[in-house]
């Protein structure tokens, strides 16, 4: 039987869950052992090769590329994770949602103090995705079946969640695994 | 005489007591029409408190403005019963008529136009305050006359032709209110013998007379039923000096109206009880908490408790007994239903905002300034009063087993009698239905927004403690409503009285209301509905005080007893996209911004 494979993608995060992602170090080869990954930034993968059983969402979504993501994520993966603060709730990123995009854009581009803008312009190039009007947890966007809250969730939580799923276990997080404070 | 002189002259009447904040403010917005924010500091300074203190005050109140209102604030009551009795066709007129929009002042600072929350008046809705006035029975066609009137005289009192009912019409009251008095019970309503209760309590000890408050079984008619002679009897042996009596009379629950009318026909039975509460326990000071809204009765109030010192019956030596002292003042609320609840009616009282405070202490212990206080409703102290007059034995045969007496019920809605029953407890939802003209309700609200509202199958059930609970209001719907408008009126009405101190109760109401809003859109899926399930039953449990403790009751109730309306509104999905989610709306302010569209989602 053919390994179940695993997608990864960063929405709007820092990329610091993946990072926590490296963390369980060695246990990267066991982890090799139970799953393939599919698409991710971990192998460059950049579209979906396969069906995977576990997709795991880093960040919420800030730009219609995110939505577009988490959209295929969906369509392609059985079981969608939020993995960490910001895919569950927004996170940083989704400090901005009490202002209007308009005065966003101004005070980056137009009329911040340490802004040099001549031609008085906002970043247009079609290669750059339009931002939403607001930064939505994955969850607002599409259904999403387990939440890993933490900022980032430690790398034996993310060892814990993983395995469990993909062994067939119930998950157990003891308290330390799930207190950030 | 300057504005800075004024505002110095205003805290100088109240004694530049931090404590009297609340009164300073009312007075200064009365003066200068609002609070003007260049002169918190100077209050501040004047009111021995910190800017902070008067700015919150000044911000936390719907009352107070800081920002300059027209001479005539029309508050227009925003209720769903007013809703449904065409308050948005009213307000539409009065928008049109006067060119503006609700919460705006008009350029000429004559008018300034405000939705507020229910005044007490669903028994004669539509209806909103001018200033203190009370406006009743509104329609469109009426608008345009009343702002000739206040045009040509800016007093709304002028508005008042006809004067409503008993002390409705007293010329300390003058208002057009109607006390829709539909049935009196003996306890309340019935006549009395004024001063008899007193009478007969200071021929007995105060411990003899807390004995027969516990064996009448007098449970506080705000709601959360506590035995007023228990609360009375743990104020008496709190340790401390100058103990309170707090009455509340801050009526706010949506669809009550019953204090309204006690305080119009049995202030002299409500002050009568206070005073019984103060012998018993020993208290010196007493306070009327008197809801803004009820402004227009304060005159008459005043009237009483001058009455009642000329006539000995308060004041020093009360009766001639030497040293029963007791004195009553009244402080006037500023448009907060969270101060009905009794910490943070304390809190208001004591001059900040109406924050609700921790408990335990219990304010038996430490209430009022920190001293033992027994905070009981108006209709609580009538009772009291009565209970010692007839005698406990008596109150307790009245009613079922664990509610004694009568209870005044404030009816309204969809009914053919809306108006006050005082009727024994034990009396069943079906009972009401067939005196108040409703008997085909397909929905009736017991207890207000905070409580629950029943289908058909339990109309059987019966007003009481030990079953359907209720400070007294009882709305009527009828079978042309949409349930889940009235529920989303219900949260909006949590969403803008949420004090705010507590996260549970602050976002969680507003992210219940959304998923409402989502489901009632047709954007509902059914696991919206464990949502709100496991979400209500989240903010009820870490709520700091009763509002955020009940607020999710609308949702919960009708998930309990109207399930298949939301079942027919959720739809299954099993594309896994969020149906609620539109890309295309999200993208559309960047659209706007870079004027292009979106490569992905416009194709």
């Amino acid at each position: 039987m053919s390994k179940p494979k695993v997608a990864t993608t960063s929405l709007a995060g820092c990329f610091g869950c993946h990072m926590s992602l490296l963390d369980i170090d060695e246990r990267i080869l066991e982890l090799v052992e139970l799953i393939d990954f599919d698409k991710s930034p971990i192998d460059d993968i950049k579209t979906f090769s396969n069906r995977c059983a576990v997709g795991l969402v880093e960040g919420g979504c800030c730009n219609e590329e995110n939505v577009h993501v988490l959209q295929e994520f969906r369509k392609h993966c059985d079981v969608l994770i939020s993995f960490g603060d910001c895919a569950t709730m927004g996170g940083i990123p989704a400090m901005r949602n009490n202002i209007p995009l308009t005065e966003c854009f101004d005070e980056a581009y137009r009329s911040g103090l340490t802004v040099y803008n001549p031609d008085n312009i906002v970043p247009n190039d079609p290669e750059l995705p339009l931002l939403l009007d607001k930064v939505y947890p994955a969850h607002e966007v599409v259904k999403m079946d387990y939440f890993l809250p933490g900022c980032p969730p430690s790398a034996d939580t993310l060892w814990a969640v993983l395995t469990a799923l993909l062994t067939n276990q119930p998950v157990e997080l003891p308290y330390e695994l799930l207190k950030y404070d | 005489m300057g504005d800075a002189m004024k505002i110095e002259q205003i805290c100088k009447s109240f004694n530049n007591d931090r404590t009297r904040l609340m009164d300073i403010v009312r007075t200064i917005q009365e003066t200068f029409g609002y609070v003007p924010p260049e002169h918190y500091e100077l209050i501040a300074r004047e009111a021995n408190t910190h800017r902070v203190e008067v700015e919150s005050v000044v911000s936390f109140y719907s009352f107070l403005s800081d920002r300059k209102q027209g001479g005539v604030v029309l508050r227009l009551c925003n209720d769903i019963i007013d809703r449904f009795k065409g308050a948005d066709a009213v307000a539409e007129a009065f928008e049109k008529e006067l060119g503006i929009s609700m919460g705006e002042t008009t350029p000429d600072g004559l008018f300034t136009l405000e939705w507020t929350a229910c005044i007490g008046m669903s028994d004669q809705a539509p209806a909103a305050l001018a200033n203190d006035t009370v406006l009743t029975h509104l329609t469109p066609e009426k608008v345009p006359g009343i702002l000739e009137a206040l045009r040509k005289n800016p007093d709304p009192q002028a508005l008042v032709a006809e004067c409503g009912d008993g002390g409705n019409a007293d010329p300390l009251v003058k208002a057009m209110v109607q006390n829709n008095i539909c049935e009196r019970g003996e306890v309340l309503l019935a006549d009395n013998d004024p001063e008899a209760g007193l009478r007969k309590a200071m021929e007995k000890t105060p411990e003899e007379v807390i004995a027969d408050m516990k064996e009448s079984g007098l449970r506080g008619r705000g709601g959360a039923g506590f035995l007023a002679g228990l609360k009375w009897e743990f104020t008496r042996n709190a340790k401390g000096d100058g103990k309170y009596i707090l009455c509340n009379a801050d009526e706010g629950e949506p669809g009550t109206f019953k204090d309204r009318v006690l305080l119009t026909e049995r202030a002299d039975l409500m002050i009568e009880g206070m005073t019984v509460a103060a012998y018993c326990i020993g208290a010196e000071t007493g306070i009327v908490y008197l809801r803004a809204e009820y402004a227009y009765l304060r005159a008459l109030l005043e009237e009483v408790l001058n009455r009642r010192r000329a006539a000995g019956l308060l004041g020093n030596s009360i009766c001639g007994r030497d040293g029963f002292n007791f004195d009553i003042r009244i402080q006037m609320g500023a448009g907060a239903y969270v101060c009905g609840e009794e910490s943070s009616l304390i809190s208001s009282c004591e001059g900040t905002r109406g924050d609700p405070g921790d408990r335990p202490p219990f304010p038996a212990i430490a209430g009022y300034k920190v001293a033992p206080t027994a905070v009981n409703n108006v209709e609580t102290y009538c009772c009291a009063a009565r209970v010692m007059d007839k005698g406990p034995v008596w109150f307790e045969n009245i009613g079922t087993e664990h509610s004694s007496g009568t209870k005044m019920l404030s009816i309204c809605g969809d009914c053919e009698r809306p108006g006050i029953y005082e009727l024994p407890f034990g009396v069943t939802v079906a009972e009401l239905l067939e005196k108040v003209g409703a008997e085909n309700a397909a929905a009736v609200q017991i207890g207000g927004p905070s409580g629950q509202m029943l289908d058909r199958s339990q109309y059987g059930r019966a007003i009481s403690f030990e079953d359907l609970p209720t400070g007294g209001s009882i709305m009527v719907f009828g079978r042309q409503r949409d349930l889940l408008e009235v529920v989303d009126a219900f949260m909006e009405f949590f969403v803008d009285e949420s004090c705010g101190y507590c996260v549970p109760c602050r976002v969680g109401n507003v992210l219940l209301r959304n998923r409402l809003e989502r489901i009632r859109n047709g954007k509902g899926i059914p696991e919206d509905l464990a949502y709100l399930e496991k979400l209500g039953i989240s903010t009820r449990r870490m709520s700091r005080c009763g509002l955020g403790q009940t607020s999710p009751n609308p949702i919960l109730s009708t998930l309990e007893n109207f399930r298949p309306i939301y079942n027919a509104l959720v739809r299954e999905d099993r594309s896994g996209l969020a149906k609620s989610f539109d890309v295309l709306r999200a993208v559309e302010p960047a659209c706007e911004l870079t004027g292009r569209r979106s490569v992905i989602f416009h194709a």
